[in-house]
């Protein structure tokens, strides 16, 4: 067997495994990327860029429809319509324009791609079937194997995906809006698709077994989408389990908290309860690497157990978050051409595209309080914001958290239209290692959002100007 | 609605102050009558402050470790009806959304004229005092400016740096937990990063740093607060007022020991085992009846000794907190068995911080051991105004020649202190030689 050597071989052209690829290209590391999709992983293809797209073009949709009605603004519209598969194209088209994009920075870096499955033969050693037609699968060796498979989406066990049952993918790239569409899982996922499908027409029912939805966040930064849940007439059932289709297979069953059984009609139901680290299928139990629950255990340099064999993204269980598999892509790279890192981020910002958005930056108060922290926190409203206003969007606030002994910023939230943006000043501050004085000193630009950023760590320091 | 003030209780023993050692209530919390408020603590008791009224907390008259005059404010609390606290100003408004969650000590912040300032335990109480308590982040903030060393993180605390000057650390090959932050609130800066790297260089001039040998630059403030303070005033005033002089003799304990095993044999399941601590205890009752003035408490300002019938005993013991000397009053009147089981039971009080003030104080000698740390001699300081103390070594088993032949004893070591303006060396002596009798003639012990 003709066997090609590398000296880096990466499993995964995801947002991880190509970020490792073309910074090891950089420093001059010989790499190969091994990659059976479309590059760009889950992220690029069927994550995070397709689901913006189509939450712009909902709202969009939804503000043209909004103008049918009587507008404050004194805007008109006799009619708003939507042309589903043409928006799935110009989605499409921005997904092509950046894989395309990430298959030509891999080429100008000059990192070899290999189209195909990757299957572990060993430690060092990979076999890539590249078409089903060709018996002879290619054999690569590298002297460090990187391992990028990412994540799988998580299917219900009684209600397996297809036929009305769908998935995040499916439904990211719509023929139709089903009439009546119950999403089950009211976390990010769920929500932003089931706000896209609300806004595109569609009676959007949530159903979560928590007792809230976003269950990872507080009530305070969770209230406001709630808010617009019922205001945009999206049903929100908590503390429910979905038991599984009924009979005809045209509905959904749905126990509820106090055990009584109920039916969801449904055109479609979209399963949205997470996603799992990829493991299974491509020969990674060979290596009987050490585990830590269903993820890939590895250290703070994303070594794993076996030496030389290295993890990130997904793969390596939460936060599943792409810039996070991109740091450490871009960190394991650096490690193997002989630089000391450590994967020590201060924060890594979470961001749920839902309306209004929520962003979270390092600890809530009850995180601060659980780690024993003695902490201030402080927030302010959107409501007291001139451009939030101009915007029409003066639902949410920012919000931070301070240790009460020396005022370094532990924490950021915040909640309303656009506040994914502030997550960069957010995780700026907190790497910084900045105090509520560096903030509440440092002039923002009015009139922009961000001015309730400042105004959140005056307020912590007892002077807020404008509330 | 009326406000009622509770007071600093008169504690008693012409005590004028107390420190606060504890708050078991916040702003904003209601309490019920005979609620313990919270814990201060006398010369070395601690006593708990109860709740006179039922009503909501509406502000703490002090922060925990602040010494407070007896007859100043403890706290306020809003109590229907009219409340014992008149005043023309309103109540200063508590902002309950963040004083419920707030720190004592910004929680006084919010009444600085009510407030008294830490440190500040002698200046007039009654009268509003003007300097209000720092919150304590100013404090730390002065603090870390005025220090020219680097503050070093708590155990725990993460090293903050900005990206930037973490990859310079790692570059350089650099832990930054070991690397002290000036910047504010305890940033690394590139500065700190060189620093650090320049001093591994010196003291380690080839290779990497070896943590083994690493210079070390952390200093950690320990604030000598509660207990502490008091064991450091203790030992100060008697050391400052008393010309201490120390007489070391060794003790044959064979036969005392052979006698101890016997009795423990024979009785120590029903009354429980004994320790070498009774006997000696039983030994200094008989010894000072032969030497009163060794069982004395000298007051030189008086220019008096008060010579003592009842001999109370204190015993020197180490608690979480600190050394602590439980009282075992009237020792004269024990048998071994109750002396045992009574320093057992002080020793527990003292070590749970139950030991009232009674059992804390009052005692007219003092028994110190260090058991089995004991070591050969020590130089036990004297439990003002008391004028002498004994201290236990170490027992060992040493070669003695006893007839003419070598033979191996179980041999101790007493260590004695003694007030020298009190006590002349030779009663002082002849105190000890008493004790070792009793002690190696173990008989003796009990015919009198």
């Amino acid at each position: 067997m003709d066997i090609q050597h590398t000296t880096l071989l990466i499993i995964g052209g995801g947002p991880g495994g190509y970020v490792a690829a073309i910074r090891a290209a950089q420093l001059g590391i010989a790499t190969t990327l091994v990659e059976g999709e479309t590059l760009g992983g889950t992220c690029l293809n069927i994550g995070c860029i397709p689901s913006k797209a189509l939450i712009h073009a909902a709202d969009a949709y939804h503000q043209a429809h909004h103008f049918m009605g009587d507008s404050t603004l004194g805007i008109h519209v006799e009619s708003a319509r939507i042309d589903i598969a043409q928006t799935v194209r110009w989605k499409d088209g921005i997904v092509a324009r950046l894989t395309g994009g990430v298959g030509a920075l891999l080429k100008k870096h000059g990192v070899k791609v290999v189209r195909g499955w990757a299957h572990i033969v060993d430690g060092k050693t990979v076999d890539v079937t590249l078409d089903k037609s060709v018996a002879q699968p290619m054999r690569i060796q590298g002297e460090h194997l990187l391992l990028a498979t990412g994540s799988l989406e998580l299917g219900l066990p009684g209600m397996p995906f297809g036929g009305r049952v769908i998935s995040s993918t499916r439904a990211l790239s719509p023929d139709s809006i089903p009439k009546k569409l119950v999403v089950v899982g009211g976390g990010y996922i769920g929500l932003e698709l089931g706000l896209v499908y609300r806004k595109l027409g569609a009676d959007v029912t949530v159903v979560e077994a928590r007792s809230s939805i976003l269950p990872l966040y507080d009530e305070e930064l969770t209230k406001p989408v709630a808010t617009s849940l019922r205001k945009l007439g999206v049903q929100v059932h908590l503390g429910s389990k979905v038991q599984g289709l009924n009979v005809a297979g045209d509905a959904v069953r749905v126990l509820d908290g106090a055990g009584r059984e109920s039916e969801l009609a449904a055109d479609q139901v979209l399963v949205a309860i997470g996603r799992v680290p990829h493991t299974h299928g491509w020969g990674l139990e060979k290596l009987m690497l050490a585990m830590q629950g269903r993820a890939l255990k590895v250290d703070d340099q994303c070594r794993t157990s076996m030496h030389n064999v290295w993890a990130i993204g997904d793969l390596t269980g939460e936060p599943m978050l792409a810039h996070r598999a991109m740091a450490q892509g871009e960190m394991v790279a650096e490690i193997i051409s002989g630089k000391r890192r450590h994967f020590a981020p201060a924060a890594i910002a979470a961001v749920c595209f839902t309306d209004p958005e929520v962003v979270v930056v390092g600890q809530t108060p009850a995180d601060a309080a659980k780690a024993g922290l003695d902490c201030i926190s402080a927030h302010f409203p959107f409501a007291a914001n001139g451009r939030a206003m101009t915007l029409e969007a003066a639902d949410g606030f920012v919000r931070v958290v301070a240790r009460r002994d020396n005022h370094r910023i532990v924490g950021w939230q915040a909640v309303g239209a656009g506040v994914s943006e502030l997550s960069t000043a957010f995780s700026h501050s907190i790497e910084m290692g900045a105090c509520l004085e560096d903030v509440a000193g440092t002039i923002h630009a009015h009139p922009t959002l961000g001015e309730a950023v400042q105004e959140a760590a005056l307020r912590a320091l007892g002077h807020a100007l404008h509330v | 609605m009326g406000i009622h003030v509770i007071k600093m209780p008169d504690i008693g023993e012409g005590i004028a102050e107390v420190e606060l050692v504890a708050w078991h209530v916040q702003v904003g919390d209601m309490v019920g009558e005979d609620q313990i408020l919270a814990d201060v603590m006398t010369d070395k008791a601690t006593v708990e402050i109860p709740s006179s009224v039922a009503g909501k907390v509406l502000s703490l008259g002090g922060a925990v470790g602040q010494v407070m005059a007896v007859g100043s404010e403890v706290i306020r609390i809003e109590v229907e009806g009219a409340g014992n606290y008149k005043s023309e100003l309103p109540p200063a408004p508590v902002n309950s959304a963040q004083a419920a969650t707030n720190s004592v000590a910004s929680v006084v912040a919010v009444e600085p004229a009510k407030a008294v300032a830490i440190g500040a335990a002698s200046a007039p109480i009654s009268a509003p005092a003007p300097a209000p308590v720092q919150p304590a982040l100013q404090a730390t903030a002065a603090r870390t400016t005025k220090a020219p060393v680097a503050l070093v993180r708590a155990p725990g605390d993460k090293p903050i740096a900005s990206p930037a000057v973490r990859r310079q650390a790692w570059d350089l090959g650099i832990e930054l937990q070991f690397v002290p932050g000036t910047g504010t609130a305890g940033r690394i800066t590139h500065e700190d990063v060189q620093a650090y790297a320049a001093r591994a260089s010196q003291s380690q001039a080839a290779g990497a740093v070896d943590q083994r040998y690493a210079q070390r630059l952390d200093e950690q403030t320990v604030p000598v607060i509660g207990l502490r303070r008091k064991i450091a005033q203790k030992m100060q005033e008697a050391k400052r007022r008393i010309p201490h002089f120390t007489y070391v003799e060794e003790v044959d304990m064979t036969e005392l020991e052979a006698l101890r095993a016997q009795l423990n044999a024979r009785h120590g399941k029903a009354r429980g085992r004994l320790t070498v601590l009774p006997f000696l205890v039983r030994a200094v009752v008989l010894a000072v009846r032969e030497h009163p003035q060794i069982n004395a408490r000298y007051d030189d300002e008086a220019a008096v000794t008060t010579r003592f019938g009842a001999v109370h005993l204190g015993i020197a013991t180490q608690t979480e907190g600190g050394l602590m000397v439980p009282v075992v009053r009237h020792a004269e009147t024990m048998d071994l068995w109750a002396t045992a089981a009574e320093v057992l039971r002080l020793a527990e009080a003292a070590r749970s911080g139950k030991a009232t003030r009674d059992e804390l104080s009052g005692s007219t000698i003092t028994i110190t051991s260090l058991g089995a740390l004991g070591g050969i001699v020590t130089t036990p300081v004297i439990n003002h105004p008391e004028v002498a103390i004994v201290g236990i070594n170490r027992m060992v088993e040493r070669p003695m020649i006893r007839n003419g032949a070598v033979v191996a004893r179980q041999m101790m070591n007493l260590s004695s202190s003694f007030d020298h303006r009190v006590v002349d060396g030779l009663h002082a002596a002849e105190f000890v030689q008493r004790i070792r009798g009793y002690l190696e003639s173990p008989a003796t012990l009990f015919v009198e």
